[in-house]
């Protein structure tokens, strides 16, 4: 007699969208770099395709949207994503990024890396607390019109891991105030601000829309049994959140559209 | 072999948290009566043969692009020290 026991991680999303899963999200991996695998993964449960990159190589292997994942890069020597921001394929985003058409999203680490590439403002410092700070964290989407938030509505919250501890948002009072003036902060921190960051940011976005930075990890709340015990409904199964998907289908769904 | 020394120090108004930390264990091991204390970074570049005023001009270039970050860090000093032995 067989018994049919579901594999681990066996995604019930089996449906495969054509449309969905002919875009190419690029994930980048430096040395030290920590979340790409869960990144490739969360793309692949919304439906698209991901595409491992390398952040030695000069080619972007004709990817729709970029990933920057979480982790430690450089084993954050000198400053966290100081090295990294000058990898070969960094230039390449950076230039592909910086006119508003390439989509990128840094996550953790990959903000740090987009805030040294100064394709966003602003840095990271230690967290206030000096402690590595590892939690379920609630956050307020308040932008709903970037290339990764467009799934959600506008004042949503969801709950995604954080885990970081150079992880307090920092820049000065005209840079903040020109971030909240146009719109720019993307996540605030909610129910507590973790680390000290300026008005509770947790997440910004350039001019254009289409780079966005945060430091908690949506990638880690995609898929039943693996995320966080509460979600933006309150309780959920055990591991059940998933609020962190939307972020993955926003880009995959602009892609499509476009 | 010269070598240049580059001092990178957090801003003023940016918290510095680590400094913060050891202030506060300073006491705990009786060494009292000091009020702040601010953690920076050195950096001590050897130089290839001469040091020329081009060589400077490299060394604080790096400095304000690759050692320091200009949003939260000063470039404190850039100096060219000699070597004893």
């Amino acid at each position: 007699m067989t018994v049919e026991t579901p594999l681990i991680g066996h995604s019930a999303a089996e449906v495969v969208d054509e449309h969905l899963s002919g875009v190419r999200v690029g994930v980048v991996t430096f040395p030290g770099t920590l979340d790409d695998r869960d990144a490739l993964r969360a793309v692949r449960i919304a439906g698209g395709t991901g595409v491992p990159l390398w952040h030695g190589d000069h080619d972007l292997k004709e990817v729709d949207a970029v990933i920057i994942p979480g982790g430690f890069s450089y084993g954050d020597y000198l400053r966290a994503g100081a090295i990294s921001r000058f990898a070969p394929l960094m230039e390449q985003i950076t230039a592909a990024a910086s006119g508003g058409s390439l989509p990128v999203l840094g996550i953790c680490n990959g903000f740090q890396v987009l805030t040294e590439a100064h394709l966003l403002p602003g840095s990271m410092i230690k967290n206030n607390h000096l402690h590595f700070l590892c939690k379920d964290q609630r956050l307020t989407v308040e932008n709903t019109m970037t290339a990764w938030t467009s799934s959600y509505e506008q004042g949503t919250e969801i709950v995604v891991p954080l885990k970081n501890q150079d992880g307090q948002f920092v820049a000065d009072e005209r840079t903040l105030d020109e971030l909240e003036g146009e719109g720019r902060v993307v996540f605030r921190y909610a129910g507590g601000n973790p680390n000290g960051s300026r008005r509770d940011i947790a997440g910004i976005t350039n001019e254009h829309g289409n780079v966005v930075g945060l430091m908690p990890h949506p990638e880690h709340a995609v898929e039943a049994g693996f995320g966080p015990d509460s979600s933006a409904f309150g309780e959920v199964e055990v591991r059940g959140g998933v609020d962190g998907l939307g972020i993955f289908t926003s880009v995959l769904q602009k892609l499509v559209n476009k | 072999m010269p070598r240049i020394v580059v001092d990178v120090m957090p801003k003023p108004e940016i918290l510095d948290p680590q400094g913060k930390a050891i202030a506060g264990a300073l006491p705990r091991l009786g060494f009292t009566g000091f009020a702040e204390v601010r953690q920076g970074k050195r950096f001590e570049l050897t130089v290839e043969g001469d040091v020329t005023e081009e060589v400077l001009e490299h060394a604080r270039s790096a400095a304000a692009t690759l050692l320091s970050n200009p949003v939260i860090e000063d470039v404190t000093r850039v100096e060219v020290i000699e070597d004893a032995q």
